[in-house]
């Protein structure tokens, strides 16, 4: 919310500057955004008026004025504007003045008739974006003075963003009421003495729905002139206040708005049909609204509607056909109650934010209507003439909003807040704050203000003396809390030692968004079910993503066009998968790699990465958990079908996948160059070995190196497995050491080179039972995977 | 001295002199030296002498054969010594070249923030605890005094799966969930992902908070402000100025806003913090007796406080970082600069 600081100042003027009043407001949970002055800086502007007035000689439209300003003798000023005449008064800049924008006033010649100075429009002052013609003031400006004294420009727009539970700031009047309490000051409200009654006209008004419109008062205002001026004050007040001028009647509902928080509204009454309802709107009604936009409404919405159909959506926006115009003479002018709950969230519904909707949804003082609904007569009657007839009013006392007493036990205050406050300061602030304070037992009864919707329990008056008495005045302790052991648990290995291998590894950390493209997601895991979201901020962040390769391929492309030959990420972070109607988030890590395997430099010829890169990776992270990992040749969508192995933990668990990017999406991704991928799942990754130790053994180990021919299809692992399935106590490693295509073998066969490396722990081996244990390997290999020895 | 001792000395001494390599000299000692060696067999040549005379001549050989050995010593050291020179000579390296193999990378300035802030809450024995981010509308909102059509949620622009589940707008919910399982006294943060149906230059749809809490008999708000200016000063490792603001949180009551006097200009005033000196940095408070009831703790018998801060923009300002934006886009080039 926007306020004229002079504004509230006439309400109540502590004796500090505008910065300290801003810091006030800000440390009291009225949180200043913005100080801006009231007006561009210029000077040198008084108060004139137009004396006489003859057609310039020599051009059509100039006219040369006489214009008193003061004390000097009367000046010469030739002006061009359309509504110069004799009798008005308006800003006049003396010769030397400053206009907004450095603009110098000087002694000048038009068309050879000499001028002192210029008559100024609201542009001019930098007071409005456009004007028509010379700004004119009222008929009582003193000639003279200062026009930044009359227009009191020396003020500033102080900008307020208030929480939503400061409901009572949304007015001057709020925020006076604030302002004097935190200088403990006095102030006093607008006193309204109600106008005579001039006839008795009365619109027949009744409310259906009393629960969400427990209040509703209307008169009918007779004989207005809506084409009168809007007074230049009431403009500029609403101009601070960040509202344009619409015309009187408007104007005036604006402005009370402004000044109480109270909104009201004024309709056209000869555009109504019969008497007024307060009704639940029917299904499909369509409703014209003041903005232009034409709304379908529902049960759900409340309506004012005359006999023949909805004129405006409660508590947020009066329709366009009821609406008042230069042409109304006769007003119905609305000020109601409508409760928090039955407005709340029907703005937002139709997309739609008025000042109205945003005091109502809040809540507006229930105590309000009737002083409001004075006032703006007052003022319409002021402005607009029009005579005055009786108030009709229509409360349900029962649905109003009930402010219960609210008990404080100074206990409880001085444990929240870790300081006792003294009673009479708690009192005093409490009575400041408009709630009356009895004191009983040990604590006080207090019952809030009809404008305060935030004070119904305890917390809410502790949160009331802390905001006053300063939180920055209450101390700050020295944490002293119970304390336990904290835990140490070394069957899960924390994702931070895992980062930080990857770190080591020469692996960044990305953290790309957990939303992603769906064509992107569809192309990766054609086959996951996908978890959309209904209102994504754009197609290319729509879907849950079901595998975290999907942004380190985007991020990885991102670097790749930014002229990066090597890209290494890695990225810990939730999947979602859907799985019979389940949606599961997985703890993931996953890691890219693309370009060569090491940094470019002098020492090691540059080579690509491949799949070995990466699998050596994903080892040492199992090596760190301690855990086996076994690597089984299977496909996946994403993956090159002949370099992918799906990973399975040793009890069968499926921990993940490792491969190259398929080379089909490697083109439709846009890359061009081969790109190896891991994922895993953190749960499993994690789940640590604890080390139990075995004891070392005092004989020599003996090493004997053996070299197969197999078949090409036979894996490697096939080979160690068949080996460690012999089952030989002594045999303590097997090592591959060379895989040999080429002479000597034959075309479809290859030749591994293994060491066995063997050790027994009571005594030293000797050779015969070495060649036996070699012997029953090799029958064994012999046996299952048809190998043989190289000659 | 006998003149043939003599002359063999002489020629020894001269055969040492020239030899030039380590072999060489080998050949010389062999010559002199070896069971056939010239000493060797002027020392065996005693056997035809008298005893008299064998030990005169006998400690006459042997000193001229220790001046021979103890000139060959010199001459090995000294031809040692050359070949170890010129091995060192030759094996000079430009130790200037970078060294060689993989290079080590980073972890992302946000999880170098996250550690940070974990850390320093540890310390005090807060334990970490990590949630759900789809989220259900009770954790996220009803259980946090959010009820439906509350203003506050209109401040919260939320991403929506259907009516009832939604992905969370905050790390509070993780709040409801510890205290839905867990008894008091209890001292959490939580830290995570996070979205808002948002993104400008200030916004990205996702981002970071941790959310810390404390709830135990007795605690009161002179606590909350007591961790939190002391956990300000550790992350920031300077004693800035902190102050506390009322603000409004559904779910904390009385609820304060934290600035901290600006650390790029030290609370001159500059473009960072709007040139008010100020940066505004968690949101606090302590915890709504509501939200107490939502998960059946006793707000009568214990009280609590919490608190939570945005990651990234802790990260921007401890790092000088200037744009949101770039937190996501994981340019190598942003992201190395924190290793």
């Amino acid at each position: 919310m926007q306020i004229s600081e002079a504004w509230l100042r006439e309400y109540v003027n502590p004796a500090i500057s505008t910065e300290e009043l801003v810091a006030q407001l800000t440390m009291a949970g009225l949180e200043v955004d913005s100080v801006t002055p009231a007006a561009a800086a210029f000077n040198g502007v008084v108060v004139g008026e137009v004396l006489a007035m003859e057609q310039h000689p020599d051009a059509d439209r100039l006219r040369v004025c006489q214009v008193a300003v003061g004390e000097m003798e009367p000046l010469q000023i030739v002006c061009g504007a359309s509504n110069v005449r004799v009798g008005l008064k308006i800003p006049a800049a003396l010769c030397g003045a400053v206009l907004p924008g450095g603009f110098k006033i000087k002694r000048s010649k038009l068309r050879g008739v000499e001028s002192f100075g210029m008559l100024c429009s609201q542009k001019e002052l930098g007071l409005a974006a456009d004007a028509n013609g010379l700004m004119e003031l009222a008929g009582d400006a003193p000639v003279g003075i200062d026009i930044r004294e009359y227009l009191s420009l020396n003020d500033s727009i102080i900008e307020v963003d208030l929480t939503p539970n400061r409901a009572d700031c949304l007015s001057i009047e709020g925020i006076a009421r604030e302002v004097a309490v935190l200088n403990q000051m006095d102030w006093s409200a607008i006193q309204v003495e109600p106008l005579a009654i001039a006839h008795h006209d009365a619109l027949q008004v009744s409310v259906e729905e009393t629960v969400a419109c427990p209040r509703y008062l209307g008169r009918l205002i007779k004989n207005v002139n809506a084409k009168a001026e809007t007074p230049l004050w009431m403009q500029e007040r609403l101009r601070r206040s960040g509202l344009r001028s619409l015309g009187p009647l408007v104007d005036v509902t604006n402005y009370v708005l402004m000044e109480l928080g109270q909104p009201l509204h004024a309709f056209d009454a000869d555009k109504l049909h019969g008497g007024i309802t307060v009704r639940r709107a029917k299904a499909d009604e369509a409703l014209a609204l003041l903005n232009g936009q034409v709304i379908k409404l529902d049960n759900d919405a409340l309506v004012i509607a005359d006999e023949k159909q909805a004129l405006a959506l409660a508590g947020v926006m009066g329709g366009s056909e009821s609406a008042v115009s230069d042409e109304t003479q006769n007003i119905f002018l609305e000020c109601a109650f409508f409760a928090p709950q039955s407005i709340a969230g029907k703005a937002r519904h139709f997309g739609l934010h008025t000042d109205s909707s945003h005091r109502f949804e809040r809540g507006v003082d229930a105590t309000l209507q009737a002083r409001a609904l004075e006032r703006a007569s007052q003022l319409i009657v002021a402005i607009a003439g029009g005579s005055v007839g009786p108030t009709t009013d229509i409360t349900t006392e029962s649905s109003l909003p009930q402010r219960r007493d609210v008990f404080l036990r100074k206990e409880r205050l001085g444990k929240i807040l870790g300081i006792a406050i003294a009673d009479e300061q708690v009192v005093d602030i409490f009575e400041r704050l408009g709630m009356s304070v009895q004191a009983q037992g040990d604590g006080w009864l207090v019952r809030p203000p009809g404008c305060r919707f935030d004070i119904a329990i305890e917390a809410d008056l502790i949160e009331e003396i802390a905001r006053i008495y300063g939180y920055n005045n209450l101390p700050n302790n020295k944490l002293l809390m119970r304390s336990e052991l904290s835990q140490a648990t070394e069957s899960v290995l924390e994702i931070d030692r895992i980062a930080d291998l990857l770190v080591d590894k020469g692996y960044q950390e990305a953290i790309t968004y957990s939303f992603v493209d769906e064509d992107i997601q569809k192309a990766i895991a054609p086959d996951d079910e996908v978890i959309r979201l209904k209102n994504p901020i754009s197609s290319e962040l729509s879907v849950m993503r079901t595998t975290l390769w999907c942004g380190l391929l985007k991020a990885a492309l991102h670097n790749t066009n930014r002229q990066q030959q090597r890209v290494r990420l890695f990225e810990t972070g939730l999947r979602f998968v859907k799985k019979d109607g389940d949606v599961r988030q997985q703890k993931t890590l996953a890691g890219l790699i693309l370009g060569s395997a090491y940094p470019e430099q002098w020492g090691e010829k540059s080579r690509k990465v491949d799949f070995f890169d990466m699998k050596a990776d994903v080892q040492s992270m199992f090596a760190l958990s301690g855990c086996n990992a076994e690597f089984l040749v299977a496909k996946h969508s994403a993956l090159h079908p002949g370099q992918s192995a799906e990973i399975l933990s040793s009890a069968g668990e499926k921990i993940g996948w490792i491969g190259m990017l398929h080379p089909t999406l490697e083109k439709q991704l846009g890359f061009d160059t081969q790109i190896f991928l891991f994922e895993l799942d953190q749960n499993l990754l994690l789940n640590k070995r604890i080390p139990l130790f075995r004891p070392l053994s005092k004989y020599p180990s003996v090493r004997r190196d053996l070299a197969l021919i197999v078949r090409e299809e036979i894996a490697a692992r096939e080979v160690i497995s068949s080996i460690k399935d012999c089952n030989e106590p002594m045999l303590q490693d097997v090592v591959i050491f060379d895989i040999y295509h080429g002479k000597g073998v034959a075309d479809g066969f290859k030749s591994i080179a293994l060491s066995l490396h063997l050790q027994n722990d009571i005594q030293t081996l000797t050779d015969s039972e070495i060649d036996a244990i070699l012997k029953r390997v090799l029958d064994t290999l012999i046996n299952k995977i048809s190998a043989r020895l190289r000659d | 001295m006998s003149a043939i001792l003599e002359e063999i000395l002489a020629q020894g001494l001269q055969a040492l002199a020239q030899a030039q390599e380590l072999s060489q000299l080998d050949q010389v000692r062999v010559q002199y030296l070896g069971k056939k060696g010239l000493f060797t067999l002027q020392m065996k040549g005693l056997a035809a002498l008298d005893p008299e005379q064998r030990r005169s001549v006998g400690q006459v050989i042997n000193q001229v054969k220790e001046q021979f050995l103890q000139q060959l010593e010199a001459k090995k050291k000294s031809l040692e010594q050359s070949v170890l020179d010129a091995r060192l000579a030759n094996e000079r390296i430009d130790i200037s070249l970078p060294g060689r193999g993989q290079a080590v990378a980073g972890l992302h300035p946000v999880t170098i923030t996250l550690r940070r802030i974990s850390k320093i809450f540890a310390s005090v024995g807060f334990k970490v605890v990590e949630g759900p981010e789809i989220e259900d509308d009770y954790h996220n909102f009803e259980a946090l005094n959010i009820p439906a059509h509350h203003p506050a949620r209109a401040m919260h622009d939320t991403f929506y799966f259907d009516a009832h589940t939604v992905l969370r707008t905050h790390t509070s919910p993780v709040q409801i969930r510890v205290m839905e399982s867990e008894a008091p006294p209890l001292k959490v943060i939580a830290p995570g992902r996070v979205y808002r149906c948002d993104s400008d230059i200030t916004h990205t749809p996702m981002f970071h908070q941790v959310e810390g809490f404390l709830v135990d008999t007795n605690v009161s708000f002179a606590d909350l402000k007591g961790v939190v200016y002391e956990f300000l000063r550790a992350f920031f490792e300077k004693d800035s100025q902190v102050r506390f603001r009322p603000s409004y949180f559904p779910f904390t009551e009385p609820s304060a806003e934290v600035d901290i006097e600006c650390v790029m200009c030290n609370g001159e005033g500059c473009r960072v913090c709007s040139q008010t000196g100020w940066l505004e940095v968690m949101g606090c408070g302590m915890i709504h007796p509501e939200v107490f009831n939502a998960v059946n703790i006793d707000s009568e018998r214990y009280s609590g406080f919490a608190f939570g801060m945005g990651v990234e923009r802790l990260a921007m300002l401890r790092y000088g970082i200037n744009d949101l934006r770039l937190f996501f886009e994981n340019d190598i080039k942003f992201l190395e600069q924190f290793n």
